[in-house]
């Protein structure tokens, strides 16, 4: 959001006049320039809410229930972690086309360490298992991607041709690590970072990362505006600030709120009274189970890579390299060591998103992740990445990979079968990207 | 030249990776040059091509290939194969190089049962006889020799039936393009039609699973457990990984070992679930069982014999009308009662098998 809104900013000052400021009537546009909102970005959340809406009464009143919601939110964790990093190569004019399949060798790898490497020396269910596994995830998935951006970058063969050898090999290595057997299951507190029965931090830590999440907004908002002053460069209006923060807090916890609403299931409730002794309740005991594990680690991932993207040197870098290669080139920038970093950390994404997607599973299947690229490359794009580069995301991808899996698990709801379900995601994402580029058209004319 | 140096390295490091490999497997399921010189030795024997539509899959390189190996072997014949990676395409090209490399006989797992015709009609035109292996080429001068799918998915259903006479059903069936979801399906409905059409069973969600793929398949479950409230009695899942995929969805909702489930295949992990009590069957193919009625066919038919005349023949009617000379073998459907069967088959270790299951719940189980 931040690079888009910079952009709109830059295209506004270069005008010469201060069309937001000066304008007698307010118009709906230029308050919301005021606001400094991405319009792009409020487009998508309202094309998502229509999508829900529709869901909603097309379901039959399933859709928008706490517990649907909770599924969707899950289920869009795994993809939503890898569009995080494919902004990142998008916008650097690449493309990664083996995130399906790297994400099968991966999980394949971790799931051969926690179910038949580690326990030979530390025995089953060992408490270090899940973090050595992962850990060596992400530090083979470093190494894998790093291969392929090292092979772009320095061996200088497009990074279409590169990962589309890693589709087809690292699929075939997935094979041979366990010739195609299935590896399950998973180590149990590894299995915590799927989500599950268990992996859920609870309502009251709900709570909390609502609220921690609401004053780390606020804060983030005068920290900018001090900043701002201290530069002298124009302020929102004060009550721009403020209607900001409010909506921010009001969305973050109005979705706490909503997950708490989902309360666990009748049977495994019952189980839960009698292992502690509780007495079971006339209208059946509520316990609100929070936030899904890997939602959390996808806010978290979302975080970070929004963080490296647009206050970190390399962040900054890949969207120079993405506007201008020739020109970042020349100012000094080393591109070809930035684009293989960029491939590093999508490897590392990738492992992250293999170890939910097993952890969620509960096994590891060579055929893991098949056609998942592209959805992340999908998501990247419907969140409003340039395939010609430069110009990206990643809430807005975070946000693309929400608006497809909604379509996918609304069709599911409403017993539309698998192949309507590709011919409708289809058509949805030409679509988005037709009516997105028509936008940013009309906005450079 | 710096760049020239590193593409040296990258393939330098490349042909060593690919060395390591050939040092594991001894098998040479891809046409290497290799493999056509030994064949080429042998020439004066007589030899069988098998052409994989995918090697890349568990089963045929633990399963099928060697017991058609063993049963070639037993008999003196050559055994010589090609891999078409999935690819419809390829495979045309891999049957005519069988050809020319001089097979007496052909075994074709075929990539599409449509596709792979005019290769098919083009072997038997030159007096090669074909095995149509594990899945259906229509035409009729081909020798058909599968598992029965159609009575897999009956016992699927049957399995389930058994344990949850009433109520409602949700059925996960396989990959669309795959004719066999559309066989174990109709299997399954064969066995609750009955029961639906009389509202006792109700269908309250249905759905193909692309590609098979196991996450897929726990994603449509959730959202029919969403939808039903929970609601749901019983799960008639068309394999071990798509069972795999909606027993983890159970498991989330406290529902894994109340709703039984179906599947087939007899994957470790599977059996492993049948032996915890969260799968209820896993239909068992045995492709050795397969394999080797493929080569005991093969040697047959290389030694002259005519496809009326072969040992166990029956006569398959195809969805098209053909009238086919077939093997048909029998699976197993594998429950907690007859875990024994895969264990006295050492298809699985007791291990594996038992692995977290509470001592004494299940007979095999120590």
């Amino acid at each position: 959001m931040a690079e888009a809104t910079t952009i709109e900013g830059d295209q506004v000052d270069e005008r010469g006049g201060q069309p937001g400021e000066k304008r007698p009537r307010h118009s709906i546009g230029s308050l919301l320039r005021s606001t400094e909102i991405d319009g792009r970005f409020l487009g998508m959340v309202v094309a998502l809410l229509v999508v829900w809406v529709g869901f909603h009464f097309m379901s039959g009143g399933t859709f928008l229930t706490a517990r649907n919601l909770w599924n969707l939110s899950v289920q869009t964790s795994a993809v939503a972690i890898m569009a995080t990093g494919m902004v990142m190569i998008i916008v650097s004019r690449n493309i990664d086309l083996s995130v399906g399949s790297m994400l099968a060798t991966l999980g394949m790898a971790m799931a051969l360490l926690q179910a038949e490497i580690i326990p030979k020396w530390l025995g089953f269910d060992h408490w270090a298992t899940w973090l050595i596994a992962l850990l060596a995830g992400i530090v083979l998935g470093a190494l894998l991607g790093g291969f392929q951006g090292f092979v772009v970058a320095y061996a200088g063969v497009p990074s279409f041709i590169v990962t589309l050898g890693g589709l087809l090999a690292w699929r075939g290595v997935a094979w041979w690590m366990a010739s195609g057997r299935t590896i399950a299951p998973m180590d149990s507190t590894f299995q915590l970072l799927g989500g599950g029965s268990r992996g859920r931090i609870g309502g009251t830590a709900s709570w909390l990362v609502g609220i921690v999440a609401c004053i780390g907004f606020v804060a983030a908002l005068i920290f900018g505006r001090r900043r701002r002053q201290k530069f002298g460069f124009r302020l929102r209006p004060r009550w721009a600030e403020i209607t900001i923060g409010t909506i921010g807090c009001a969305v973050v916890l109005g979705a706490v709120g909503v997950i708490n609403s989902y309360y666990m299931p009748e049977s495994l409730a019952r189980q839960y009274a009698t292992q502690h002794g509780i007495e079971w309740p006339e209208g059946g005991l509520r316990i609100s189970l929070g936030i899904a594990n890997p939602v959390l680690i996808a806010i978290g991932v979302a975080l970070v890579v929004t963080f490296i993207a647009t206050r970190l040197s390399f962040g900054r870098y890949i969207f120079a390299i993405g506007g201008n290669p020739e020109a970042a080139e020349l100012a000094g920038i080393k591109t070809r060591w930035t684009i293989v970093k960029s491939f590093a950390l999508m490897g590392m994404l990738v492992a992250v998103a293999a170890a939910v997607q097993i952890a969620r599973l509960n096994a590891a299947v060579s055929g893991l992740g098949q056609t998942t690229e592209l959805y992340v490359i999908a998501a990247a794009v419907i969140g409003g990445t340039s395939l010609t580069g430069g110009i990206g995301t990643v809430p807005g991808a975070v946000l693309g990979a929400l608006v497809m899996q909604s379509l996918q698990s609304g069709m599911v709801l409403m017993g539309v079968d698998a192949p309507l379900q590709d011919i409708v995601v289809g058509v949805v994402l030409v679509a988005a990207v037709a009516v997105d580029s028509l936008y940013l058209r009309r906005m450079q004319t | 030249m710096l760049n020239r140096k590193w593409v040296a390295l990258i393939a330098v490091l490349v042909m060593l990776f690919a060395a390591c490999g050939d040092g594991d497997e001894d098998t040479t399921t891809t046409a290497a040059p290799a493999a056509t010189t030994t064949t080429a030795a042998a020439a004066d024997d007589l030899i069988v091509g098998v052409s994989w539509n995918n090697y890349n899959e568990e089963r045929w390189a633990k399963s099928d290939e060697p017991a058609i190996k063993a049963a070639l072997d037993a008999a003196g014949v050559a055994y010589i194969s090609s891999d078409a990676g999935s690819s419809a395409e390829q495979q045309l090209t891999d049957v005519e190089n069988l050809i020319t490399q001089g097979a007496n006989a052909l075994i074709i797992l075929a990539q599409d049962g449509t596709a792979i015709k005019p290769a098919v009609a083009n072997a038997i035109d030159q007096g090669i006889p074909v095995i149509a292996y594990d899945r259906l080429i229509e035409d009729p001068g081909a020798f058909y020799i599968t598992f029965d799918n159609v009575e897999v998915g009956r016992m699927q259903a049957r399995a389930v039936f058994e344990v949850m006479p009433e109520g409602n059903y949700v059925f996960i069936k396989g990959n669309q393009a795959d004719a066999n979801a559309d066989f174990l399906h109709d299997g399954q409905l064969e066995i609750l039609q009955e029961a639906i059409d009389a509202g006792d069973i109700v269908n309250v969600g249905e759905s193909y699973t692309d590609n098979w793929d196991p996450a897929v398949a726990q994603t449509n479950m959730e959202q029919f457990l969403t939808t039903n409230d929970n609601d749901v009695d019983a799960v008639v899942a068309s394999n071990d990984g798509t069972a795999g995929g909606v027993v983890a969805a159970l498991e989330a909702q406290g529902l894994a070992g109340i709703v039984p489930v179906s599947g087939q295949d007899g994957d470790a992990a599977a059996l492993n679930r049948v032996a915890l009590g969260t799968q209820t069957v896993s239909v068992w193919k045995d492709a050795r069982e397969l394999g080797r009625a493929a080569g005991e066919v093969a040697v047959a038919l290389v030694q002259g014999t005519a496809m009326a005349d072969v040992d166990g023949m029956v006569e398959f009617t195809t969805p098209e009308g053909n009238v086919m000379y077939s093997i048909l073998l029998a699976p197993i459907p594998i429950t907690k009662d007859n875990l024994d069967v895969v264990v006295d088959a050492e298809w699985i270790t007791v291990d594996a098998l038992c692995q977290g299951v509470e001592a004494g719940s299940v007979d095999v189980c120590p």
